[in-house]
């Protein structure tokens, strides 16, 4: 591993994306508009306090997910990671490279969607709004993470898209928003116990409902970390320097 | 100075349950310019993969530089060439050259020197997917030319490239050779034979033929690669028979 190809490899990425402003801008707008209308529908409501901050936490994972999963796709297909993996260029390098880009794009997207969200649409936040920016980034992370690792299983474009249902709406079911986890059955409640997004969901709602929730918080966010951390050392294994 | 560059063993390799090469050995001299010549489907660029370490062989040995073919210690002194462009499309030629520049640790300076070589340096801000194939295919070739490797490994680099432009790059070819770097190009056009310094063969996996171009013609009594090529294989299917 090299900070250099590092750092490199993220800078590359993100002067790919400076070049598409469409991308850009729908990994900006796209969760505001999402936060604005769940406002509006549950206008007057108590509701959307209870799972405005949660969906903060899902958007960006869900968009994360698939931009990276297209991303390294492409850089599967055209070639461009074969030519790479015959350079000094590590598997870690790549996969950091990646993660650490889509990373300063999370930041902007939380950014944006926190203060759309509290300033706009109105959103209660008990808990200090920093901790609800850093959910929604690790949240982002995650979702870059796993993409990474999921575009290792996709031959094709038409693939990569259909691994978000796959790898994402199980979480989303499962998760909390819909059904509380602990009044889930038991098996499925098991399952959720594992699963990435319903620590996300749950340090959200920590943040919103409690004026210092940092203990919870940091409980749910090193969880996320670890599932960030085995996702790109998964993905990095799913990386071949000799194919078939 | 080591002799050979490049030194294959038996190698044999499947791809998708066909024998693309089926027990392969040659070997390639050390500063000149090798032509991998042989119709498409005849193994070229496996050949070429199996070289640069991308390629799962089956068995056999591939010797690079020395070390067995994939070693770490290799992936800086060899610049690998693609069939099709594997560069960046939505990056300038400049951004595409310089990250791979930094990635193979190459002075600052290289990245303007390698987008000169392959005559590029009036389209150096343009967006890679905006270009023609035969640019494309040049930025390709910058993107390995920038780490200054010993060994050039390039697959088909010429294809489409109107004549003045192959002419060029054949120069440059040329020109890294006579500077002691060593490559081993891959083409399906016949005449680009008389730009190597020696010529391998190749079809259905077997090598006809390791020699250079004089002596070829003189030995099958031809006067060029292409009808020395038929009469290689006429002879050979007669032997078979």
């Amino acid at each position: 591993m090299n900070a250099h190809r590092t750092l490199f490899t993220a800078g590359r990425v993100l002067a790919q994306l400076r070049a598409d402003h469409r991308t850009i801008a729908l990994m900006l707008v796209v969760p505001c508009v999402l936060v604005g209308l769940l406002a509006w529908i549950f206008n007057d409501t108590p509701v959307f306090d209870g799972i405005g901050a949660a969906l903060l936490g899902v958007f960006p994972f869900v968009v994360m997910f698939i931009v990276t999963s297209v991303a390294t796709l492409r850089e599967r297909t055209s070639g461009t990671l074969e030519r790479l993996l015959t350079t000094p260029m590590g598997k870690g390098d790549f996969m950091l490279g990646y993660a650490l880009a889509f990373g300063v794009m999370a930041v902007l997207q939380a950014l944006i969607a926190t203060g759309f969200a509290v300033y706009v649409c109105g959103l209660d936040v008990a808990g200090p709004l920093w901790q609800l920016v850093a959910v929604a980034v690790l949240d982002a992370l995650l979702g870059t993470a796993l993409g990474l690792l999921a575009s290792g299983f996709a031959r094709t474009e038409f693939q990569a898209v259909q691994f978000m249902p796959a790898f994402v709406l199980p979480q989303f079911l499962l998760c909390g928003l819909l059904v509380a986890r602990d009044r889930l059955p038991d098996v499925l409640h098991w399952v959720s116990d594992v699963l990435p997004l319903s620590y996300a969901v749950d340090a959200m709602k920590s943040v919103t409902t409690s004026a210092s929730p940092g203990a919870d918080v940091a409980g749910d966010a090193a969880v996320i970390g670890l599932w960030v951390l085995v996702a790109l050392v998964l993905g990095s294994l799913t990386l071949r320097r000799r194919t078939a | 100075m080591m002799k050979n560059v490049i030194e294959i063993a038996n190698l044999r390799v499947v791809r998708g349950g066909r024998e693309v090469l089926p027990d392969l050995t040659v070997s390639v001299p050390a500063g000149q310019v090798v032509g991998l010549l042989g119709p498409s489907g005849s193994g070229k660029s496996t050949l070429i993969r199996a070289v640069v370490g991308v390629q799962v062989v089956e068995s056999g040995e591939v010797t690079v530089l020395g070390e067995p073919a994939g070693s770490p210690s290799l992936r800086r002194r060899i610049g690998y060439v693609t069939q099709s462009p594997s560069v960046y499309d939505d990056l300038s030629v400049r951004a595409n050259v310089r990250y791979f520049a930094n990635i193979l640790g190459a002075p600052a300076s290289a990245t303007d020197e390698a987008i000169e070589a392959v005559d590029l340096t009036s389209h150096a801000d343009s967006l890679v997917g905006r270009l023609s194939g035969g640019q494309r295919s040049r930025v390709s070739l910058a993107a390995a030319l920038v780490g200054d490797p010993e060994l050039l490994v390039l697959d088909e680099p010429t294809v489409g490239l109107d004549p003045v432009l192959r002419r060029d790059l054949w120069e440059l070819f040329n020109r890294l050779a006579a500077q002691g770097r060593s490559l081993l190009v891959s083409s399906h056009v016949m005449d680009e034979a008389s730009r190597c310094d020696r010529l391998l063969l190749l079809r259905e996996g077997q090598i006809l033929a390791d020699d250079t171009l004089p002596a070829l013609l003189v030995r099958t009594e031809t006067d060029d690669a292409e009808h020395a090529f038929l009469s290689l294989i006429d002879r050979a299917e007669e032997a078979a028979r």
